[in-house]
C-alpha cells in the first residue's frame, strides 16, 4: 500500500506576505521520572569535567591594496642652500659659509667635536682593532655532511617516441648549453616515425630546444669544438660523419661520403688538438678508426684497422665502441672494444701494424667507458659488463684495481675533473654512482637512483659539480653534487698518488710472480731438470731464509694434521680475479706444477704427505717462490 | 675663529686622515678639505644616515643620544661625530 501525501495550495496563495501569530505554550509531551529505571545505572563518581577560561577568538585575514614598489635612487647634488643664495654662484656661497664661520655657537661646537674627534683617530692610530689574529693556523672545516646530490633540470626528448639519449657534450666555454645526441640503438628497432633529431639545449629553456640539428640518420655520438664553440661533429647511425655550424642551423654542414665512411654507428667521434682546430678522428664498431679533416669529409685523411694480431685484416679487426683521447698527449690514443680489450695506439707509428702499441684485456663483455685520469694521464679506466676497472699503462695484464660485480651492467663512466680519486659511472637499472677510491673501494660513496630506465650516457660539467646524465627514453637529468665530492681535500693529490703507485706496484710484483711460474710451467714440461732461478731483487737474503725455515715448520704441522681445508680454487688461470692470486701462487708452489695434482691432494688426504715428501724434494728449486709467497701470506690477513 | 682653525688643522694633520668635512644641519659644506662633489656627496649621505642612527639610538632607549659614528669600511673609516647642529666628518685611513 503506497502511501502518497498529497500538498495542495491555491496559485493566489503564493507569495503572500506571512502573516504570524501568537500562541500561549501548550505542553506536548509530558514524561514524568520513573524510578525504577534508575536502578539500570550506577552513579558516577568521580566525574571528569573540564573548564577552560579562555577569550572567544575568532581568525580574521586583512590585506591591503598591494603596492607597487620601485627602487629609484636620487642623486644630492646641492641642497639645502637658502632660498636667496644661487649655489652656483661661489661668490655668494663664499659669503655664506664666511658667515656661518662666524658663528659663536658654530665655534665652540666644533671645538667640542673636534676633541671628540681626534680621540678617536689617535684610537686608530694606536692599535688596528680589526687585526686578524691566529692568521696561520686554518681553521680545518670538517665536512660531516653525508655526500648527497640533487636535481637541478630534467630535460625530455619532445618527440613521441622517445629515443635513447647515447651521447652528451658540454659547451666548451659557458656550460650553460648541453648538446645531447639522440637514436635508437637497438637492433633494427627504428620506427617509421622516430625522428633523427638532435638537439642543443640551453639550460634556461629546458622545455624548448635551442637548435634542433637534423642529420641523414640519427647521430650516436656528437661532440662541441673545443676550440670553436660554434661547430661540431657528429657520428651518425649509418656510419657517416657530420659537422654543424651552429651559426648556419640545423642542417649539417658538409657530410662525408657513404662509400669512405664507417660500415657501422660511429661511436666515438672526438675532435683532435690541431693547428687548424678542424681534425677530428672516429671509431666504429666495424673495426676501423679514421681521421678526418672536416673541411674536406669526402674521404677520411687516415685509417687505422684495429687488428692485434697487426696484420691489418679487417676480418680480424675488433669493433670499437669508445674512443679516448687526451689533448695534452696528442699521438696517443685509446679505444675501448666490443670484446673487452682496449687497445692503446700510437698515432705517430711509421707502419700500420706498429701503430697498435699494446692491448689490455680484463673485461668480460664491450667496454662502453674509457676514460684518462686528468690528473694522472697514466691511469684510466674502463667500464664495461658489470664493473668499473681502473688501470695504469704500465701494467697490461690486469687492472690494477676494480670494484665489486654490480647487479646490472654499467654503462657509461668518467672520472671527476676536480677530485683525482672520484669517479662517476651510469648502471642499467638507473643508478649513478659516485665512487671516492680514496675513501671506500667497496661501494660507492653514493648511488642516486635517477631514473627507472636504464641510464646511458654520464657527462660531467668542467667545473666538477655538475653532471648530466641520459637515459634510455631520452631524458637528460641533470644533477648537481653536493661540494664535499667536488672540492679538493687536504693532501688528497698525494695520497691518491701514493695509492695508485702502491697498486701498480702489487700489480707489478704479481706480474712477475707469473711470469716467473709460467717460464718454469715450460721449464718442467719440457722435462728439464734444472729451472731457471730468478732473484727478486728486493730483500736481504737472511731475513728470507729465516722466514722461509719458519714458513716450511708451519706447513709440515699442517700437511699432518690435514685439518686445513684449502679453499679449492679450480684449474689454475691465466688471468684468475686479483684477489685469489696470491692464494694461487701459495698453492702451485706446494702442488706438483698441475692443477689436477693439486685438486687430488686436497681431497685425498695420505697424498698429502706424499705431497710434503716430494716438496721437500723441491725445497732448493721452489726456495725463490716461496719467498716470494710467505709475503703473501704475511700480507693476506 | 681661530681655536676652529687650530682644531681642525690638527685633525687634519693626523696620520692616516684623508679628509675632513664640516657640515651644518641642511647639509651644506661649510669647512672641506676635498673638492665639493665628493664633498657634496659624502654630506648629503652621512648627513640622513647620522640621523637614521641617532633616531634609532633614542627609540631604544630615549634617554639615550648617539654620540659618535664610525663606519669602517675596506677602504678606509669614516667617523662622524654628530651635534645638534653641525657635523664633524673625518675619512681616515686606519693603519695596519
Amino acid at each position: 500500500m503506497e502511501i502518497i501525501y498529497v500538498y495542495t495550495r491555491k496559485r493566489s496563495e503564493f507569495g503572500r506576505p506571512c502573516s504570524f501569530s501568537d500562541r500561549p505554550a501548550e505542553v506536548n509531551v509530558d514524561i514524568p521520572p520513573d524510578p525504577s529505571m534508575a536502578s539500570s545505572f550506577i552513579l558516577r563518581n568521580p566525574v571528569d569535567s573540564h573548564v577552560q577560561h579562555t577569550s572567544d577568538m575568532s581568525e580574521h585575514e586583512v590585506n591591503t591594496e598591494r603596492a607597487e614598489v620601485e627602487s629609484r635612487g636620487v642623486n644630492h647634488v646641492e641642497g639645502g642652500w637658502p632660498k636667496d643664495i644661487n649655489p652656483q654662484e661661489v661668490e655668494q656661497t663664499i659669503r655664506f659659509r664666511k658667515k656661518v664661520e662666524k658663528d659663536e655657537n658654530y665655534i665652540n661646537t666644533i671645538v667640542h667635536l673636534g676633541t671628540l674627534m681626534e680621540h678617536c683617530v689617535k684610537q686608530n692610530n694606536a692599535i688596528n682593532i680589526y687585526e686578524e689574529y691566529f692568521e696561520e693556523e686554518e681553521m680545518v672545516e670538517v665536512e660531516d655532511e653525508p655526500p648527497s646530490a640533487k636535481t637541478i633540470n630534467v630535460i625530455r626528448d619532445p618527440n613521441v617516441t622517445k629515443r635513447t639519449a647515447t651521447h652528451l657534450s658540454w659547451h666548451p666555454d659557458t656550460c650553460k648549453k648541453l648538446a645531447v645526441a639522440y637514436s635508437s640503438l637497438e637492433f633494427q628497432q627504428n620506427m617509421k616515425n622516430m625522428s633523427f633529431d638532435s638537439y642543443i639545449w640551453d639550460l634556461e629553456n629546458p622545455n624548448k630546444p635551442e637548435l634542433v640539428l637534423r642529420p641523414s640518420s640519427p647521430l650516436v655520438s656528437l661532440e662541441y669544438n673545443p676550440k670553436d664553440s660554434h661547430v661540431l661533429v657528429g657520428g651518425c647511425y649509418n656510419g657517416q660523419m657530420a659537422y654543424w655550424d651552429t651559426r648556419k642551423g640545423g642542417l649539417p654542414v658538409e657530410v662525408s661520403a657513404v662509400e669512405v665512411s664507417h660500415r657501422d654507428p660511429v661511436y666515438g667521434a672526438i675532435w683532435l688538438q690541431s693547428k687548424t682546430g678542424t681534425e677530428c678522428f672516429s671509431a666504429s664498431t666495424d673495426g676501423q678508426v679514421l681521421w678526418w679533416d672536416i673541411r674536406k669529409l669526402s674521404e677520411p685523411t687516415e685509417m687505422l684497422v684495429l687488428d692485434i694480431t697487426r696484420k691489418g685484416l679487417l676480418e680480424n679487426a675488433l669493433g670499437a665502441v669508445t674512443l679516448e683521447f687526451e689533448p695534452t698527449m696528442p699521438t696517443k690514443f685509446m679505444v675501448g672494444t666490443e670484446q673487452g680489450i682496449v687497445i692503446a695506439c700510437n698515432r705517430k707509428a711509421k707502419t700500420p701494424p706498429e701503430k697498435i702499441t699494446s692491448t689490455y684485456s680484463g673485461h668480460h663483455g664491450p667496454v662502453y667507458a674509457l676514460a684518462r685520469n686528468p690528473f694522472y694521464p697514466k691511469i684510466f679506466m674502463t667500464v664495461g659488463d658489470w664493473t668499473a676497472r681502473i688501470w695504469s699503462e704500465e701494467i697490461k695484464e690486469s687492472s690494477i684495481m676494480w670494484t665489486k660485480y654490480h647487479l646490472s651492467y654499467l654503462t657509461d663512466g668518467c672520472w671527476s675533473t676536480v677530485r683525482p680519486a672520484v669517479f662517476f659511472t651510469t648502471r642499467s637499472d638507473g643508478t649513478l654512482d659516485v665512487w671516492d677510491f680514496l675513501f671506500k673501494q667497496n661501494d660507492p660513496s653514493l648511488s642516486l637512483k635517477v631514473c627507472d630506465e636504464p641510464l646511458s650516457s654520464l657527462r660531467l660539467q668542467d667545473n666538477g659539480c655538475v653532471v648530466g646524465c641520459g637515459s634510455k627514453l631520452g631524458t637528460v637529468t641533470l644533477l648537481e653534487i653536493s661540494s664535499g665530492l667536488c672540492t679538493l681535500q687536504r693532501n688528497e693529490k698525494m695520497l691518491a698518488t701514493a695509492m695508485f703507485e702502491r697498486e701498480t706496484k702489487r700489480e707489478k710484483i704479481l706480474e712477475a710472480r707469473h711470469r716467473e711460474m709460467r717460464l718454469k710451467e715450460r721449464a718442467r714440461s719440457e722435462g728439464q731438470e734444472s729451472e731457471v732461478e730468478e732473484r727478486p731483487v728486493e730483500s736481504p737474503q737472511e731475513v728470507l731464509d729465516r722466514a722461509r725455515k719458519e714458513f716450511f715448520e708451519v706447513i709440515e704441522a699442517e700437511l699432518q694434521r690435514q685439518a686445513r681445508a684449502e679453499t679449492p680454487t679450480p684449474a689454475w688461470q691465466g688471468t684468475g680475479d686479483g684477489m685469489n692470486r696470491s692464494r694461487d701462487s701459495l698453492t702451485w708452489g706446494r702442488g706438483l706444477g698441475s692443477a689436477s695434482a693439486f685438486q687430488v691432494k686436497d681431497r685425498v688426504g695420505e697424498e698429502a704427505a706424499a705431497a710434503a715428501r716430494g716438496e721437500e724434494s723441491r725445497l732448493p728449486k721452489d726456495k725463490e717462490e716461496e719467498e716470494g709467497e710467505e709475503k703473501d701470506a704475511a700480507k693476506e690477513p | 675663529m681661530a681655536e676652529v682653525e687650530e682644531t681642525l688643522k690638527r685633525i687634519q694633520a693626523h696620520r692616516g686622515v684623508v679628509a675632513t668635512i664640516v657640515v651644518n644641519a641642511e647639509g651644506i659644506p661649510i669647512r672641506t678639505t676635498l673638492d665639493n662633489s665628493t664633498t657634496v656627496q659624502y654630506a648629503g649621505l652621512l648627513h640622513q644616515l647620522t640621523m637614521k642612527a641617532r633616531s634609532t639610538v633614542r627609540d631604544i632607549d630615549p634617554q639615550n643620544d648617539l654620540t659618535f659614528l664610525r663606519i669602517r669600511s675596506k677602504k678606509h673609516e669614516i667617523m662622524v661625530a654628530p651635534d645638534k647642529e653641525y657635523l664633524l666628518i673625518v675619512i681616515q685611513n686606519p693603519c695596519e
